[in-house]
């Protein structure tokens, strides 16, 4: 059902939006004036997937149902506003965990209710892209929007647990385009379980960052997935997967590396082998990355999602988009990992730009293509 | 006194019970199946208020069911609840959903002394709770809820869908054998409580069972 006449009609100046993000551990909810971020309040629930070694979908969306009124409280305390005074919900309907996804749709879908605002459902991955247009997001390298204004050429790397993608965007509120992401695990997930192979605990990027500063990276030399001549192509005649990644053959190399040193009875370096893997991922994701960019005249690349934080993918991407004269922006770390901010600065671009609500009878969808940016 | 009930341990359902009401119940909705929460409970609600001409301000209070029952479904009913309870400003409770079968039988011409209640809690297995019936009062619980499979039930006739799909192992009523947990019982429930002065509990689900997670434990070395 529609909620008519309320805020969508284009050019509704510096709409107050609230963002609810659940897709996959982090309860998030944010607070938006247009482009300026109120607030970012989100709840975690990394500490109870530790002994897993990796989020485990029940317990994070139980983690959700509990955290979500208290999130809500405190995000609007921190901004100063009433609920009453907001003039649109968004949340996160996908992509992620479908049983996650639920909470946050079902909680928001019930403050449409109580409150009459109305409910935009919006999709995950368009939303990190999103949050860079809030003031001051765009990073110690340059702001990407300007009086919400994207680059004409914006392409997007992101890199979590739960994703690895290089999107083009051409319009934030209706023409995202998949340029390249992972077949099987997202590079986020490959530190996991490598840092489990390592025994540096969980979560793995961290771990891996700071163990890999002592090692040598060039002691061990790991695969580089999806690589070769018969995935690439060229540019005029592209291979299946020539911007698209694969890490499961990468994590099996290191298991058997691991394994060697341990069958010949030698101590494993393990620094030089958290080198070694970091090196291979974040070659392998910037190179692509950058070659994407390169063939499809993209000039400006925002990086986001959790492993934005790993000093070697910063650095790498840095290098080689300032080699390939792409400008790169990193938002602040807070808001590259879930959170709602990005899901309300989303929403507020799609009032802006006179897009209408989703209602209350969509159904939240695990796998919703990066293509619909608001159901 | 007027109560918005929900129910999502098996089908998704809303009900508004009034004191006033013929019977209690003003306006009710139940899905028929199990897997669409999400999609249809707060249309339903917002449908149901709109009906029965009646705003979130009208409430005294909420009252969902907390379970047993299917963890994605169950929560899409209790964070509907906890949302809309933090919205209106209401007081939230949380009842036991096999309460709501419970209610409805003793309330039948098929009322038994003693009697179990089930719902299917997938993976072979039900969600089950024994009752007990004195004449004029609410039945009882004494013993549950419980998760497990339907042959090592006690041997009492089972109310609920739990036991018609188990009907070949269990003593089923038949009567009852499709019955799920509903949230207009549930309401009518919490009222009868409430009437008679006793306390309702809060909004905490009952899983159950735990994640299924598994503790990883040390990787082999290879000697
Ligand atoms: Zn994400």
């Amino acid at each position: 059902m529609n909620h008519p006449g309320h805020v969508n009609q284009p050019g509704t100046v510096q709409p107050l939006v609230l963002g609810i993000e659940s897709s996959c551990d982090e309860t998030g909810v944010g607070i938006v004036r247009g482009t300026t971020l109120l607030t970012n309040t989100v709840s975690s629930s990394m500490d109870e997937h530790v002994r897993f070694g990796g989020v485990i979908p029940e317990i994070a969306s139980r983690a959700h149902l509990d955290a979500f009124v208290p999130t809500l409280q405190e995000a609007l305390h921190e901004a100063g506003v009433a609920l009453d005074d907001i003039d649109a919900i968004a949340v996160t309907s996908g992509p992620g965990l479908a049983g996650a996804l639920m909470v946050g749709v079902c909680a928001a879908k019930a403050l449409s209710v109580a409150t009459g605002k109305p409910l935009y459902a919006i999709n995950h991955l368009v939303a990190h892209v999103g949050v860079g247009l809030l003031d001051g997001a765009g990073g110690g390298t340059g702001g990407l929007g300007s009086g919400a204004r994207l680059p004409e050429n914006l392409g997007a790397l992101l890199v979590s647990g739960g994703h690895t993608e290089i999107l083009r965007i051409r319009s934030i509120t209706d023409d995202v385009e998949m340029l390249g992401s992972t077949i099987d695990d997202a590079a986020g997930e490959a530190y996991d379980k490598v840092a489990r192979l390592l025994g540096l605990g969980y979560p793995g990027g961290p771990a891996i960052d700071k163990v890999a500063k002592h090692g040598n990276a060039k002691a061990i030399r790991f695969p580089r997935g999806l690589t070769q001549p018969k995935y690439m192509g060229t540019a005029e005649e592209p291979g299946p997967h020539r911007y698209d990644w694969s890490f499961s053959g990468l994590k099996t190399a290191v298991a058997r590396c691991v394994e060697q040193f341990e069958a010949r009875g030698e101590d494993v370096p393990v620094a030089d082998i958290a080198a070694a893997f970091q090196e291979a991922v974040v070659d392998v994701i910037t190179s692509k990355a950058v070659l994407a960019c390169k063939e499809n005249r993209i000039t400006d690349l925002l990086l986001g999602g959790g492993v934005a934080a790993n000093s070697r993918l910063r650095e790498l991407t840095g290098q080689r988009c300032g080699a390939a004269g792409i400008t790169l922006h990193v938002p602040p770390l807070s808001l590259c990992t879930d959170n709602g901010a990005m899901v309300a600065a989303l929403g507020s671009q799609l009032i802006m730009a006179g897009i209408g609500p989703s209602g209350v009878a969509f159904a939240p969808d695990s796998s919703l293509p990066v293509t619909t940016v608001s159901v | 006194m007027l109560i918005l009930a929900i129910d999502t341990s098996a089908v998704a359902s809303a009900a508004l019970i009034s004191d006033d009401a013929m019977e209690g119940v003003v306006e009710s909705f139940a899905t028929e199946d199990t897997r669409s929460h999400a999609e249809v409970l707060a249309p339903g609600i917002e449908k149901l208020l709109g009906d029965a001409g009646v705003s979130g301000a009208d409430l005294d209070l909420i009252v969902t069911g907390v379970g047993p029952g299917p963890f994605t479904g169950l929560r899409s009913g209790i964070a509907t609840a906890r949302t809309l309870a933090f919205a209106w400003n209401k007081p939230l409770f949380g009842l036991m959903s096999l309460d709501a079968i419970a209610l409805e039988v003793a309330e039948s011409t098929e009322a038994q002394a003693e009697f179990l209640v089930a719902t299917d809690a997938r993976r072979k297995e039900v969600y089950w709770a024994r009752y007990t019936l004195t004449e004029g009062q609410l039945p009882q619980l004494v013993d549950g809820p419980h998760v497990g499979f339907a042959s090592e039930l006690p041997d009492l006739p089972v109310f609920g869908a739990g036991g018609g799909i188990y009907a070949d192992v269990v003593n089923a009523n038949g009567e009852f054998s499709t019955t799920q947990p509903d949230a207009a019982s549930l309401g009518q429930f919490a009222m009868a409580l409430l009437t008679a002065g006793e306390k309702l509990p809060d909004s905490t689900p009952l899983y159950l069972r735990e994640s299924d997670a598994q503790v990883p434990g040390p990787r082999k070395r290879a000697l």
